[in-house]
């Protein structure tokens, strides 16, 4: 294996990855010995607002995929308004593509809690919740663990520290549904509702859970606090971008030599990843790629020198999203890729916006005509024309991230398409996927 | 279908102080927060959630059955049949489907001589192909009882659902020892796995640390953190 060479290494930035090198860092006193619960007692000897001034000159973005600005979003909290503020942190990872929060909460779940706890002072909440993905059974596990320790330790409960601030933490596992990654659908589900999005605004700043003001955050975004907290903003700042501040965890996955988890300053290229990832295997030559999951429009060979931060992203035409890098070569199908995206937005639709639930249904059914050998050129209208009337109709983002593989492979790879239509390609799928295509 | 038996004779004692604990976890006036990990629950007792659980949740909640099983059937984690002993999910997302996930799942298909969520005669095995297990790092991955094994080919998922069969329980590549399905559930619930050792089982696998690992080995670390760098206090400047 060839070694990165040394400008490439150097933009490699462990911070939140970097406890998961100690095996027994999710016990509570290995993570102490780690700085663990440091940045707490520093807080707590702050005002909360000075804490939402220091997240905010981090300048700290989501890392769940929208990028909001963290500390513009703590800011909106109203205060002194009598009603109860909650954190609900979203763990409910389950993005295609995107596989870093379940590590992080596997080996070194007390970030997380200590987040939680430093956050929730901050925005002046006495409950939070984790929200974790029901499949994520190793993580609750450890998180579950950990955050009775905490309670043990004096960290949650009453007058933590002995700084008079009380906050409770209940780790609440999901039961499988993709939809419940949107943050309005996570609170339905999270008080006892099919996970369904709500209409906004009003927005969950300041009508949330139970109604009341809420926070929702990413595990990524909570466990970036305390590391703020210790080393400062202008530290933080050091790495990224200026306007996409910080570590970021690539999540590298696919065709390259050792997929796997690479923390970087943000703005890394994908170029750099994969010379970092030990190469492309052997025999595979980069075809396309996900910067942020399936929701985040194809990029091609073309977009290898973009810079991975959120603005960079977005003028090429994609999301940073997840920093869900899925990388996929001339081996692989773009159209048949697709459509297994496709299946799954199908699946995950909640069904309650008409253009999501019906477009899917039938996007998913002109791939698998498509693919079996009997698609028509009209079938490439139809998916535009079904994906337009997807985009922006639908009340959360899953119907937009559905229209994303399609438009664009469509856009880069309409020639694949052709061959299937034109019998260039053999077919992928068998006649019997065809039943009630027509 | 048989007739819906009543919560009463299903439930124990037990069952009823963990819903009473479940309850507790949510604000005063919030019980319905409870639902979900109520439907885990009597997932627990039963493998799957029947009518006798739609009746035992909504009697604790004070919800309607109708809205209880609207929530029931909505989550792909609430089986409606009794499932096997345990559960085997295979990726055939994306990413794991063309690195050979579709392949281990039509063999295991074959060899079970089952369909998508549907269960062995001997009621070992439920088999079903799931979306995206957030593992795309170790594709092709299956799960047993959510607990992952990494990298899987036809042959090694072949190997997995061999063992189980004969009444091993092969440990899982990240996650802990294997338990029933029913048994983690109670852990869906948000119950501690009191299994001694249990939580530590799971060594972080070597595509979780490459980038770590890449960074250690060439002493690379981000410059300037020290832990005492001071807060700024501006809201005591604005007091002042």
């Amino acid at each position: 294996m060839t070694t990165p060479s040394k400008a490439v290494l150097d933009k490699l930035t462990p911070v939140l990855t970097k406890r998961w090198l100690s095996p027994d860092a999710w016990r509570l006193d290995v993570y102490e010995r780690l700085d663990g619960y440091a940045a707490l007692r520093k807080a707590l000897a702050v005002h909360p607002d000075d804490l939402i001034a220091l997240i905010k000159d981090s300048g700290l973005r989501g890392r769940g995929g929208a990028g909001f600005p963290t500390g513009l979003k703590w800011g909106f909290i109203p205060q002194n308004d009598g009603k109860p503020h909650y954190l609900v942190v979203n763990a409910d990872e389950g993005e295609p593509g995107t596989c870093k929060d379940l590590p992080l909460m596997t080996h070194d779940p007390h970030s997380l809690v200590e987040g939680v706890i430093i956050g929730s002072y901050a925005i002046r909440a006495n409950r939070a919740y984790i929200y974790i993905r029901g499949e994520a059974v190793h993580a609750a596990r450890r998180l579950r663990h950990a955050v009775a320790e905490a309670y043990k330790a004096g960290y949650l409960g009453k007058n933590i520290l002995g700084s008079g601030y009380d906050l409770d933490l209940v780790v609440h596992s999901g039961a499988g549904a993709y939809i419940c990654g949107e943050e309005t659908a996570l609170l339905d589900s999270l008080e006892g509702f099919r996970g369904q999005p709500r209409l906004r605004p009003p927005f969950p700043a300041t009508h949330g859970l139970y109604a009341s003001p809420t926070v929702v955050n990413n595990v990524g975004t909570i466990a970036s606090v305390p590391y703020i907290v210790l080393g400062g903003a202008a530290w933080w700042k050091t790495m990224g971008t200026e306007k996409s501040s910080g570590p970021m965890i690539y999540s590298l996955s696919g065709r390259i030599k050792n997929p796997g988890q690479y923390e970087c300053s943000m703005g890394i290229t994908l170029r750099e990843l994969i010379e970092l990832a030990g190469g492309m295997q052997d025999g595979h030559q980069l075809r396309f790629w996900t910067p942020g999951g399936s929701s985040t429009p194809l990029l091609t060979g073309d977009h290898i020198d973009t810079a991975m931060d959120f603005e960079s992203v977005a003028a090429a035409g994609s999301i940073l999203g997840t920093t869900a890098t899925q990388i996929f070569s001339d081996q692989d199908c773009p159209v048949y890729a697709t459509y297994r995206w496709l299946e799954f937005y199908h699946h995950e639709s909640c069904g309650k916006c008409t253009p999501c639930r019906e477009g899917n249904y039938w996007m998913v059914r002109v791939y698998r005509r498509i693919l079996s050998g009997e698609g028509t050129l009209e079938d490439l209208d139809t998916l535009l024309d079904t994906a337009s009337n997807i985009l922006g109709r639908s009340f959360c983002g899953l119907g937009d991230g559905a229209t994303s593989p399609v438009t664009s492979s469509l856009q880069y790879f309409k020639q694949d398409y052709l061959d299937y239509i034109e019998g260039r390609k053999a077919p992928k799928l068998s006649a019997a996927a065809l039943a009630g295509a027509h | 279908m048989t007739a819906p038996e009543k919560a009463v004779d299903v439930f124990d004692q037990e069952t009823r102080e963990r819903a009473r604990e479940i309850v507790a976890r949510y604000p005063e006036g919030r019980e319905r927060s409870a639902l979900l990990p109520m439907l885990h629950l009597v997932q627990s007792v039963e493998g799957y959630v029947s009518p006798a659980g739609v009746a035992f949740c909504a009697e604790q909640l004070g919800l309607t059955k109708a809205q209880v099983g609207a929530v029931a059937t909505f989550y792909t984690m609430y089986k409606r049949r009794p499932t096997g002993e345990y559960l085997v999910s295979v990726c055939t997302n994306t990413m794991c489907n063309v690195l050979g996930g579709q392949e281990v799942y039509d063999t295991l298909s074959d060899a079970l001589g089952v369909g998508h969520d549907e269960t062995t005669e001997d009621g070992k095995i439920t088999l079903e192909h799931a979306e995206c297990l957030a593992a795309c790092d170790y594709g092709p991955v299956l799960t047993v009882n959510y607990d992952f094994f990494d990298n899987v080919t036809p042959e090694s998922a072949l190997d997995v659902v061999g063992k189980l069969k004969s009444g091993q329980r092969p440990m899982p590549s990240r996650g802990a020892r294997l338990c029933s399905l029913k048994e983690m559930s109670v852990q869906l619930a948000g119950f501690a796995d009191e299994r001694e050792g249990a939580v530590a089982d799971g060594p972080a696998g070597d595509s979780t640390l490459r980038g770590v690992r890449l960074a250690q080995q060439h002493g690379i670390s981000p410059a300037g953190f020290d832990i005492n760098t001071p807060i700024p206090t501006p809201s005591k400047e604005a007091a002042k």
